[in-house]
């Protein structure tokens, strides 16, 4: 059962957590919830087409809707040199369209009026006359030399974006060809959207006579998103104020800068009045970030006993219509060169080539960090083939190629270095959940009988928490992350960090780290995050990089205010500091626990009865730029059922033993694990954004981009091991991503192993029944 | 017979958390708007407009029904009953306090909806199974919970509600 | 998102009502349980000028059973039929908990369902298999409308403009059988429409001969459609293994659906020919354990 927050030693422990009383209460403060005096609402016109020329625009009929302030087009944001914006991958995207359309719901004019109603009355009443053109919708159709030119604004005439390399490929391509066991598989993820149940949506509010700008805004990274938009709109960067408000759920769509922002930022500069946009969600499906939209082919060399050889990867990567990836400035793949996952590969090679299409713009790490959910499942995906032509239990494959726990820190080949793990203990855990032996004598049982039953295993490791800055960094801001903390004179403390959460819990996390290393309650120390006026420089919350990099800043801004507090201890103890120690609660003179003093009285002392000399007060700032990323890791295992005459697939069972590290708070670890298992379902069962051969989005709402209920999500059973980080403070990794990264091969290797029997090795996601019912009936199984 | 023109506000009146409560209004106002901006109280979340995620779940003569797919005028003198009606002045609603306990909530947003289907919930059925309460709870769309921690509390408050029917 | 301005009026009378329709003609749209209508309005695919609420009407909302019908009321809800059982009309609340979610069956009405005329609804296919008739009212006329001649085509009906649908009738079974039903719908989530949706029920005599039966497909083709051909098999036969099978293999070829992201022609029609099976199986289990318990 949940603790209360006024429990001592709180790391560790699953104390309830602190924001929840205003929500349940709610007392909430979401984006739309905030009403400002003379607020303006805004919307936009998009386009029917994914690639269509602009001819006309005429706004005549819109103006005669009452309450109309202003319309924008891309010809007046051209007048201002703002009709294009940079992205985060360096790349431009088009604010509103000038010239012609790329993608369908590209956004070509906004409206501002006194009422919802009424500027989207006018959006209705805008007239464009376009010259619809030939859609590219296939990532592979758009590398085609004779590929309708996409972007005639760039120099280079042509659809590729970039090619991305790492790891040796002669080399490895030479040990594939003497590798006496080759496996090869065409592994696609396909096209998804985070979708938060709060879309996005901003308000922009310029005040004329103080030339100040207080944008509110959906934001997973409120600081960057101050540095981007001065940037962009020349605004001073100290009158910009950013503000995000209590977020409802992110996943990395609230990561990117949309162009709705822009255009309500131009507008409440043009008319002084706040100006509010709130996204559809259609919109927000249709146009905000997407993720994946890989097509990976990978192939695994192995010995005849099952030991791996070295892997190659060949990947196309649709980026849509503009590179919109929200990725760290060097990895225009992300983190991708995870692929070798938890195996001991001698050598590998990846490469990506992105390429543009008519789609959507993205795309984002959707609970992941930066193309880890691909990579991962990927290699966990092919190392099921490769037990497979083996005829290898899955776990056996597994265990042979494990990283060793001896070989940590391990240098992968494609450059990363592992912190820590111990993969078969993981493993063993799950295993022993599951009960692996018993389930497979069942198995057995049951294809005797007919049912198509499935064990699915996945053992991954994710890469999480950019930083370090040396290698990591958006727009040449480097991927650190801050901590602020103030103790008050009657030993209540406030932290404000540069991470922005989005439901994650840092309210209560974070105040558990600092009050572990301060002494006091989780009750004691009040979290702040979302506004840049107040909290120190931070990159945000996404890619699980909270915990790894605020959370270390946190532990050593406390760790800094002890240094000087030990100073007053020793004045109050009347001893030298040499002489006094932290026992973990308060500080004590050593060799004598009874005489000591805690950090309530050390506070009051700061402000009231200091040593001679020393400046009074009690804060710390610390700016953490982490060492290295941290490696969390899992064992996964699904069973799944096939009702032979639907094609449906039932998951029976899924068990997940998770490693990482040091955990702060069980029950918010749970939490996480829940949720990001239940999206890793909807990616592997149901979630896709597909689109016809005009490039029409055919999922752009909830009735047909499918997220899982409360009927569909399995029942998921939870296991850990600790490892702790070696370097982090705390020894803690980041979480949030795992279950979303580990679980979607989990389910589909389970399915194919239901399958295996007839020859089956791969199938494509999402694992729709009529899609899972062709494979059976291609092998005479259906009833 | 009740004529309202288009383009024109028009008076609404409800009865909202027992509270007589009237604004102006156009006939294409949905409830859910109407409660938010036209009455001030933003508990109730809009997260779709096809009717899908249940955000803008509220009691209406005591049902749940999602208040985006209600007009505004439909209301009229109706009852509704919001997350702002549950706590009384001795506390947090049973349901309000398993959220909290169970760790029922990440982000937030999906939870007043989620706590209005379950008022209603186990008003009808105080005893519900954890299948029970997935059937009930599945008009409402959660992304961060995986509704483990929901489903458990709403059987947790069920069993504190029976034993401590006073509550109720 | 916002809908398109409209004019909204609440009759308190059935005259009214008519009247109204009457007046504002094809540019009115009843208002019933709104649970299609506004989202369609909210993503401005509809934009009517003036929205009828019919809600207000007295003794709409109405289940009124005699020995020789169910009648329901246009604007019963689909969660009445879902907590209240109609022990001769088992169909009706094996139907119910499949529509969209439970927040939309305490709104959405049967009536406004049937006048939507999605072919993918649910109780389209139900009402077909339970061979149902619509009462169709303006001021001019009453007219009785089998369902089989309701639907015209997507979202197109029999209905006039100036007419409302006001009562769902239900033939009662035959008094000297027992009755069974289920429906099954392959949907990809809780408030999806039907990939496939298949309404089977059958009145089976004391010595398991059937004596009554109907088959209804929800979205194999542009209407909700009865499986006539397959469901007369049945009739005046034992439930044989051998003859549901051939009944399922016919109801298949029935309708005419397409392929699309839900899937292909074939795997719909093989999911009507698994479900009808799945129910024929499933009915004659049930009398088997009614018949035992009876002996």
């Amino acid at each position: 059962m949940a603790m209360e927050a006024t429990e001592s030693r709180p790391l560790g422990k699953a104390i309830k957590r602190k924001e929840d009383p205003r929500f349940i209460r709610r007392q909430g403060r979401y984006l739309d919830d905030i009403v400002l005096p003379g607020m303006l609402y805004m919307a936009l016109a998009r386009s029917p087409y994914a690639h269509a020329r602009i001819k006309n625009i005429r706004l005549d009929e819109a103006y005669k809707v009452l309450g109309v302030k202003a319309i924008l087009t891309g010809a007046d944001l051209e007048k201002m040199n703002l009709s294009w914006m940079p992205t985060l991958a360096g790349d431009r995207q088009m604010v509103l369209a000038t010239g012609k359309v790329l993608f369908q719901y590209q956004e070509v004019a906004a409206v501002v009026a006194e009422t919802r109603a009424a500027a989207e009355d006018a959006v209705q009443r805008i007239e464009v006359d376009y010259q619809p053109l030939d859609a590219v919708v296939d990532p592979y159709a758009a590398m085609k030399p004779d590929a309708p030119l996409l972007r005639e604004d760039r120099e280079q005439k042509d659809n590729h974006i970039f090619h991305w390399e790492v790891g040796d490929r002669e080399g490895t391509e030479n040990t594939l060809a003497s590798s006496p066991i080759v496996v090869k598989e065409f592994i696609r993820m396909p096209r998804v959207h985070p979708a938060p149940v709060e879309p996005c949506g901003c308000i922009a509010d310029y005040q004329k006579s103080t030339g100040k700008m207080t944008w509110y805004v959906t934001s997973q990274a409120p600081h960057a998103h101050r540095t981007v938009l001065a940037m962009v709109s020349g605004l001073p960067e100290h009158m910009i104020h950013v503000i995000s408000p209590d977020i409802g759920g992110g996943f990395g769509n609230k990561v990117p800068v949309y162009p709705g922002y822009v255009c309500s930022i131009v507008l409440s500069l043009q008319l002084g009045r706040p100006v509010k946009w709130i996204e559809t969600r259609t919109e927000n499906i249709a146009t905000t970030n997407f993720a994946r939209d890989y097509h990976m082919t990978a192939e695994i060399g192995a010995t005849e006993e099952g030991i791996v050889t070295g892997l190659k990867v060949i990947t196309i990567a649709d980026h849509g219509a503009f590179d919109a990836a929200a990725d760290p400035s060097k990895f225009p793949a992300g983190l991708f060169s995870i692929v070798t996952g938890s195996y001991n590969f001698p050598i590998a090679f990846a490469e990506v080539d992105g390429v543009y299409t008519n789609k959507a713009p993205g795309g984002v790490a959707y609970r992941c960090s930066f193309r880890v959910t691909e990579a991962s499942f990927l290699i966990e995906r092919v190392m099921n083939t490769l037990a497979l032509r083996l005829n290898l239990d899955p776990v056996e494959l597994r265990r042979r190629n494990f990283i060793q726990p001896d070989q940590f820190p391990y240098q992968s080949p494609l450059g990363w270095t592992y912190d820590s793990g111990n993969y078969d203990l993981t493993l063993d855990k799950a295993l022993e959940l599951v009960g692996y032996e018993k389930l497979r004598e069942e198995q057995a049982e049951r294809r005797a009988r007919g049912e198509l039953v499935g064990i699915g295993i996945s053992t991954f490791t994710e890469i999480v928490g950019a930083g370090p800055s040396n290698t990591f960094d958006i727009l040449g801001i480097k991927m650190f992350d801050s901590c602020e903390i103030r103790i008050h004179p009657t030993g209540k403390a406030i932290a404000r960090l540069g991470a922005r959460h989005q439901g994650q819990g840092h309210e209560t996390t974070f105040a558990q780290v600092i009050a572990e290393e301060l002494g006091l309650t989780t009750a004691d120390v009040l979290i702040e995050e979302g506004d840049t006026d107040t909290a120190p420089y931070g990159l945000g919350t996404y890619a699980s990089r909270s915990t790894p990099t605020a959370g270390g800043a946190a532990a050593l801004a406390a760790r800094r205010i002890r240094q000087k507090a030990i100073q007053i201890a020793a004045h109050l103890l009347e001893v030298s500091a040499d002489d006094v120690e932290w026992n973990g609660e308060k500080f004590v003179t050593k060799g004598l626990e009874s005489r000591g003093v805690g950090m309530g009285e050390v506070a009051l002392a700061a402000y009231t009865n200091l040593p001679q000399g020393m400046e009074p007060g009690l804060e710390a700032t610390y700016y953490y730029d982490p060492p290295n990323l941290t490696f969390p890791n899992g064992a996964y295992i699904a069973v799944v059922s096939i009702d032979r005459g639907t094609g449906q697939v039932a998951v029976e069972r899924f068990v997940a033993v998770d490693d990482c590290g040091t955990v702060i708070n069980p029950m918010v670890v749970d939490g996480q694990i829940h949720g990001g298992l239940t999206e890793g379902f909807g990616i592997a069962f149901m979630q896709e954004i597909a689109f016809d051969e005009d490039g029409n989005n055919l999922a752009p709402n909830f009735m047909e981009y499918l997220v899982p209920t409360a009927v569909e999500a399995p029942h998921w059973e939870t296991g850990r091991t600790v490892t702790p980080s070696p370097h982090h403070p705390i020894g803690a990794k980041g979480v949030g991503e795992s279950p979303n990264v580990g679980s979607p091969a989990a389910f589909v290797n389970a399915v194919v192993d239901a399958l295996s029997p007839y020859g089956v090795t791969n199938l494509e996601i999402p694992l729709f029944p009529w899609k899972v019912w062709n494979v059976l009936r291609e092998h005479g199984l259906t009833l | 017979m009740e004529h309202r023109n288009a383009n024109e506000s028009s008076l609404v009146t409800v009865v909202i958390n027992g509270e007589t409560r009237q604004a102006m209004t156009e006939p294409r106002t949905l409830l859910a708007y109407f409660i938010r901006e036209n009455l001030g109280m933003t508990g109730t979340h809009v997260g779709c407009d096809t009717t899908s995620c249940g955000a803008c779940t509220v009691l209406m003569d005591g049902v749940p029904v999602k208040s985006c797919t209600v007009l505004a005028v439909q209301a009229d003198h109706h009852a509704l009953m919001t997350v702002e009606g549950l706590e009384s002045i001795g506390g947090l609603h049973p349901l309000q306090q398993a959220f909290w306990d169970n760790h029922g909530l990440q982000c937030g947003f999906c939870t007043p909806g989620m706590l209005m289907t379950s008022t209603a919930l186990l008003r009808d059925h105080p005893e519900p199974t954890e299948t029970e309460v997935r059937h009930a709870i599945s008009g409402n769309l959660c992304r961060c919970t995986g509704y483990v921690n929901i489903v458990k509390a709403i059987v947790n408050a069920s069993q504190k509600m029976a034993s401590e029917p006073a509550e109720v | 998102m916002f809908p398109s301005a409209f004019s909204y009026v609440a009759p308190n009378t059935l005259d009214e009502t008519y009247e109204l329709l009457e007046q504002y003609g094809d540019d009115a749209k009843v208002l019933a349980g709104g649970q299609s209508l506004l989202p369609m309005m909210k993503l401005r695919l509809a934009a009517p000028g003036m929205l009828v609420d019919i809600g207000q009407v007295p003794h709409l909302a109405t289940q009124h059973e005699s020995p020789d019908a169910l009648r329901i009321g246009a604007l019963t809800r689909h969660a009445i039929l879902d907590s209240k059982q109609f022990d001769r009309y088992p169909l009706l609340s094996q139907t119910a908990p499949w529509i969209a979610d439970p927040l939309v069956r305490n709104r959405g009405t049967m009536g406004g369902s049937l006048a939507h005329a999605d072919p993918a609804a649910d109780w389209g296919a139900t009402l077909l298999a339970l061979k149902a008739s619509v009462q169709l009212a303006s001021h001019e006329r009453q007219r009785l409308v089998a369902l089989h001649d309701f639907f015209v085509d997507v979202y197109t009906t029999a209905l006039e403009p100036q007419e409302l649908l006001t009562e769902i009738i239900v033939p009662a079974p035959l008094a000297d059988s027992l009755v069974f039903g289920h429906y099954f719908k392959l949907e990809r989530k809780v408030g999806d429409f039907a990939v496939v949706g298949v309404a089977v029920t059958a009145s089976l005599t004391d010595d398991g001969t059937v004596s009554e039966a109907g088959i209804g497909l929800a979205a194999m083709g542009s209407i909700p459609l009865a499986a006539k051909k397959a469901a007369a098999l049945l009739i005046g036969h034992r439930l044989t293994p051998e003859l549901i099978k051939e009944v399922a293999q016919v109801a298949a070829q029935e309708g005419d659906p397409q392929s699309d992201r839900r899937g292909s022609e074939e795997y719909k029609r093989s999911m009507v020919r698994v479900y009808v099976q799945r129910g024929l199986a499933q009915i004659h289990q049930e009398w088997q354990v009614a018949n035992q318990s009876i002996a």
